[in-house]
Order: structure tokens, then sequence, then C-alpha cells
């Protein structure tokens, strides 16, 4: 069973990565965004993400789902921390998955950009996921897990 | 200048104590080379051809005299005596060995300095006007604003796998002597019809494999919604810019493909998600930012008085008069000058400086100029506040240190990337042809003569010498496995920017100097009155050049 770090605790998990070559969704995988958009109305309570898909699509249905997982293909592809960022600041409360290929050094990135839960693919490291998911204790930007920025938190501690 | 509070420093140095281990762990196997890459980036971290060269952030160019002794003491210490002032106003250091560099960062951090997002696909050091706060024709200073800038881009979470990097410039002047039009953005403060003073918000600019020129995103910005404003921006490039293709990745090729009234709207869209926000600017915070800048005790001077007395030192020793007119500026108080240290003398590769040589500045720095310095994108240095009584001896200890050499806006004073010697992305050298021309045109007389001009030298297509904007510039290209340069004609770094064009087919490196020369001579029978090189060009065009650069060979 693959491994999942959630609320900073190493465990198992059954979720599979979406199979895009299907038309159905398959038990125990992810749906992919089209599969996703096939099924009845509030029939799926997942969904998982590709780079390039449109986030927007998901904007009516975020208390329909209770996980959102989004896929990192390559570790250089950014395009994920962006799209969480997006659906927390659109209300989404549910779970947030990092799936695929990125690096525990940018699980702490992650983190603050709306990601609860982080799945690599290769989870031989999985300690070294969760020991860098804090390796930062002050941050200028206001982020998801922190919505004022330094420079208003500064002002606070001043007046 | 701006000075570290406890979480600044706290950020720091949680940096360096991640590098540490991210070096240990790559040491150790831990970590692959796929994925130490982006990590060691985003430390200024490249592996060169000869050794790894680190690049330290000078963010926008302001340097104490602490921090230039600290410089002095690491190319000392883990380097081999030089260091060299790069393009974007940063510090590169050659030949550090991998295992020391968590102890450079260590050092930098213990004189609030580091090489965060000096490279990779992030958002780099945010570059300004190196007469920034003491420019007569400013209308107010930028530095606040870069300094916030700063700390919003540094450790960004959402932006540091972009598809490629991002650079920013800041302006404030009349005059742009920050390039704002060759960057991904552009921001220049300027007021609005009710005399208001906001930013023009520019985007897409860019050298490289495919100069543009930046187009205007937004005409007028109030000031207090720069960082959201600049954060949608982020996002839409994060979101949209092209990753199938590193040549096309730049925010230029997203703008193009757009339009940018499509990059406009998509703009406006992601910016109504974030307007008003918490990361809106408030009056605390600007106020804040620009207490860090404040003018320093500048003494009551006599301006007149102090302008005749060194025009009658001038005169009694012309030498000195060459270097007061090519490499001293114009400033804001009376009695002031800001003076620029050219380190472009022949021999040495343009933008070097070694440990010796920075000590001394740090030492003059503290004698002259209220302890500051300052880096500037034409790879000189600058002491920013010198009174003009002092300026004859300053001259006489920079003469001795082989730092008067008066050319700053001539000829000579050539940017020039680092080239073969050093990249390994180069094509071709660079650093020789730029002494083999500033040793053809070493006659000071000629060089005044023939008026300001620029003239940038890269070793490759990603244009780190700014090859595109220089009045000529000349780029290293590969033919068939041997080195070749292309000239170019007419670009411009100022208001009225421009790309260069293409002179014709490439040249052999010895042909070069005969090549420029027979350029100036050109210019030379065709100038009117006392027209420059570029204005001269600007009227006749690129075909009398051509035909006498070209002629011998039909």
């Amino acid at each position: 069973m693959p491994k999942l770090i959630k609320q900073d605790t190493i465990c198992s998990d059954d979720w599979l990565p979406a199979d895009a070559a299907s038309d159905q969704v398959t038990q125990h995988h992810f749906p992919t965004l089209p599969q996703w958009r096939a099924a009845a109305a509030g029939t799926l309570r997942t969904v998982q993400l590709q780079p390039g898909d449109v986030v927007a699509e998901l904007a009516g249905a975020l208390d329909t789902l209770d996980i959102i997982a989004v896929d990192f293909p390559v570790l250089t592809d950014g395009r994920g921390f962006s799209y969480a960022r997006d659906l927390r600041e659109r209300g989404y409360r549910g779970e947030l998955r990092a799936t695929g290929h990125f690096m525990p050094d940018q699980v702490h990135y992650l983190r603050r950009c709306g990601f609860d839960a982080f799945q690599p693919t290769d989870d031989s490291r999985i300690e070294e996921y969760l020991r860098q998911s804090r390796v930062f204790s002050e941050q200028y930007q206001a982020s998801i897990d922190q919505p004022l920025p330094l420079f208003r938190r500064r002002e606070a501690q001043a007046s | 200048m701006y000075i570290y509070d406890q979480y600044d420093q706290r950020i720091v140095d949680e940096r360096v104590a991640q590098f540490r281990d991210q070096t240990r762990r790559y040491l150790a196997g831990e970590l692959s080379d796929a994925e130490f890459l982006p990590l060691r980036l985003q430390n200024g971290l490249y592996v060169q051809r000869l050794a790894p060269m680190l690049r330290i952030a000078v963010p926008y160019g302001l340097l104490s005299s602490t921090q230039v002794r600290k410089l002095a003491h690491i190319t000392r210490h883990y380097d081999k005596g030089y260091a060299h002032v790069s393009t974007r106003q940063n510090i590169q250091l050659n030949w550090p060995i991998l295992e020391e560099v968590p102890d450079i960062l260590a050092e930098l951090a213990s004189v609030q300095m580091h090489a965060i997002q000096t490279s990779g696909n992030c958002i780099r050091n945010t570059t300004t006007d190196q007469f920034a706060g003491v420019a007569a024709d400013e209308r107010e200073d930028p530095r606040p604003w870069c300094e916030i800038i700063r700390q919003w881009s540094t450790l960004h979470p959402e932006f540091a796998f972009l598809p490629r990097k991002f650079k920013i410039a800041v302006c404030a002047s009349e005059q742009d002597r920050a390039a704002i039009h060759a960057h991904d953005i552009g921001v220049e403060l300027l007021p609005n019809a009710a005399g208001e003073l906001g930013f023009k918000v520019l985007a897409g600019g860019g050298l490289g494999r495919t100069p543009v020129i930046g187009s205007v995103v937004c005409e007028w910005l109030e000031k207090r919604h720069l960082l959201t404003y600049l954060e949608a921006i982020l996002r839409v490039y994060n979101q949209h810019g092209r990753r199938d293709n590193k040549y096309k990745a730049r925010i230029k090729i997203l703008v193009k493909a757009m339009g940018i009234e499509a990059f406009r709207d998509a703009v406006e869209a992601e910016w109504a998600q974030l307007k008003d926000g918490p990361s809106t600017l408030t009056d605390d915070e600007i106020e804040r930012a620009k207490s860090f800048f404040t003018s320093p005790p500048y003494a009551d001077i006599d301006g007149d008085a102090a302008r005749e007395a060194l025009a009658a030192r001038a005169a009694a020793d012309p030498i000195f008069g060459n270097w007061l007119t090519r490499n001293t500026h114009q400033h804001r108080v009376p009695g002031y000058r800001a003076v620029t240290i050219s380190l472009k003398a022949t021999g040495i590769a343009p933008g070097d400086v070694t440990d010796r040589q920075l000590d001394l500045l740090a030492d003059l720095a503290d004698s002259y100029s209220f302890g500051e310095l300052r880096t500037t994108h034409q790879q000189n240095m600058v002491l920013a506040d010198v009174e003009e009584n002092a300026l004859y001896s300053l001259w006489q200890r920079l003469q001795r240190a082989g730092l008067a050499t008066a050319n700053i806006g001539y000829l000579t004073d050539l940017i020039c990337c680092p080239g073969g010697d050093y990249c390994s992305l180069a094509n071709a050298k660079s650093i020789p042809i730029a002494e083999a021309i500033q040793a053809r045109f070493e006659d000071l007389d000629y060089l005044y003569d023939l008026g300001p001009l620029e003239l940038n030298i890269s070793g490759c297509m990603n244009a780190c010498g700014h090859h595109h904007i220089g009045h000529i510039g000349i780029l290293g290209v590969d033919k068939k496995g041997a080195e070749f340069y292309q000239v170019s004609l007419g670009g411009s770094q100022s208001k009225d920017a421009a790309i260069g064009k293409i002179l014709g087919p490439s040249f052999s490196q010895d042909a070069i100097p005969d090549v420029v020369e027979n350029l100036l001579a050109t210019f030379v029978s065709l100038r009117q009155g006392d027209e420059t090189f570029l204005q001269t060009y600007n009227r006749v065009g690129i075909e009398p050049f051509k035909e006498r650069v070209y002629a011998k060979a039909d």
C-alpha cells in the first residue's frame, strides 16, 4: 500500500494514481478531471488534477469533494503550487494532496501553498519528506498557512 | 540602507542551515543530481567549466563597507582573490569548492547577505538605478520599493518553480538607468494626471534568443497595490507560461502569444482575487521601508564655490579633469557628486575586482561616502555621496590602485559576460574580445571624440552581456565548432529602448577590432555636429556601416 504523510504523520493509504487511459473510473484510482466531469454530479468525492487542467472547473463543486490530488509529473513543473493556492482561496476545505515526483525539499513550499497531504511516487524516503516539511520558522509572504504577510505581523507586534 | 531585524536574520540563518543539509545529503548520495540542481541554483551555485560559480545577491546593488570587507575576505579565503560584478548588480565567485559553499553562505549571513534566488527558475534579484536616492532627475527614491519587492519575492512558496527565470527592475527617474524595458517586469514610478506618484507596470520585455521590448500592462497603479499586482502577473505566468521548450518559456513569449490585451485581462482576473487582500501595502509598511533610505548627514556646502574650485583643479591637472568629466555624476545635493569607479581597465576582465581593491574600496567608502558602495549593471562600482572638495584626493587614491580609468560611458567601458573562459553555456569566449577592443582603442582623446558609446558582448544567445541593447552588440556564435562573432547595431537600453539590428555574416575573433574600427570610421565620416554614434546610426541606417565593413571581402 502506498505511504502517505497526513497531519504530520506517516500512514498507509489505498488511493492510486488516476488512470488517464481509461474512460471509466478504475476502482481505487483517483478519477482524472475528464472522468470526474463525465460522472453524475456529486457521485465522485475525489479527483486528481494534472498540470494544464483548468482548476476553475471544480469551483462549483468544492463542497462535494473529500480529496483533491494535484499531480507533479516532474519536480520542476511548479503549476501545482498555484493550483493549490487557488483552490484554497476559492474556499476548498477538504484534503489537498500532492502526488507524483516532487522531492522532500519541496514539501515546505507545498504546505505553505495549501497542501496538507503528501504522497510521493517513490516513498522509500518518506521520513525525509516529513523531516523537510518545516525547515523555516518565519516567512515574508502571505500564504495559505499564514494569511498575514510578515509586514502586517511586524506592525501588530510594534503596536 | 536596509538593516535586518530578527525576522530577516532568522530567515537567512535558516536558509544557510537548509543548504548545509542539502549539500551534505547530495554528497552522501541521498539527493540525486536532478534534485540537487534546482536547490543549488536557487542558492546561486552553478557547475561551470572549471569549477562551480557562486553568485552572491547584492539587492538592488547596495553594499555597506562591512559587507565589502566580508566579500574581500571571502574571495581571499575561499577563492582566488578576485570577484566579478555581474550585469544584475550581483557579485560572482569563479572558484569556490562545493563543500565550502555552506560556510561561505554562513559568512555572508553574518553581514546580512545571502545568495538566495540568484539563479534558477524563480524571481531573481530586483535591480534599479545605480544613482537611486542621489540622482537630480529622480521623482522618488526607488530603493524602498525594491526592498519591499525583495522581501515579497524571497522564498516565495508559489513561484520557486516557474517556467523560467524572472527578472524585475524598478526605475524612478526621467532617464531610465535600470533598463526596465528589457525585463520580465519593469516598474516605473511616475505621476498620474492628479500628480500622485504610482507605478506604470510593463511586462514581457527581455533579451536572450528572442529580444522583446516590454509592453504596458498597467498605465498607473496605486502604490499600495504593488505586491498584489505583481503576484497576479506571476500567477498568470506560472500557470500559463510554456514549459515544453526552455527557449520559449520566458514571459515575453506568453505575452506575445496571448496578445497584450488578453494577457492584461488574465492579470486583472487574478488580481480581482488578490486586490485589497492582506498583501495590500499599509502606510506603516511603506514608511518603514522608506525609513531605511533617508538622506545621510550631508554637509552644508556652497555649491558654486565648490564647483569653481573643482574647475580650477581640473584645469591645472587635465588627467584629473578627464576623470571628473567622465566618471562623476551630478548629485541632487549642492557640493556633492556621485563617483563611478571603472572596473574596465584594459587587460583585466570587465567587472573583475581583486580582494585588495575591495578592501580599499571599503576604506574609501568609509572616508568619502558614508560607508556605502554600489554595484552597477554596467559592471562598475559607485561611491554615491562624495563631497566635491574631496574628489581630487579620492581620485589620487583610486589612481594608485588602478581604479581611475576615465572611460565611463565610452567605448572601452564595455559590458561583457564571463563567456567561454568560465561559463559552460557559452558558444564563444567574450573576455579576449573585450581585451582586444580595449587594447585597440586605448587613446582616450579618440574615445572622448567619439562620444558616449555602449558596446556590449555576450558569449551566447542567453545574452548576459546584453548585446541586443548595445549601440554596438557582439554575440559569440558557434559555427561548425569554431567561435565566430555576430555584430549588431543600434540597440539602446534607455527610454528610447531598441533592439539592435544584425549587420551581416559573422566574423572571426581576430577580425573584430578591425570591424569595430571600420564601424567607428563610418560614424566619424557621416557624423553631423556633435551627434552620438546612436544618433548618426538612427539618421543614416545600417547600410553605410554594412558597405564599409564588408567592402574588403567583395
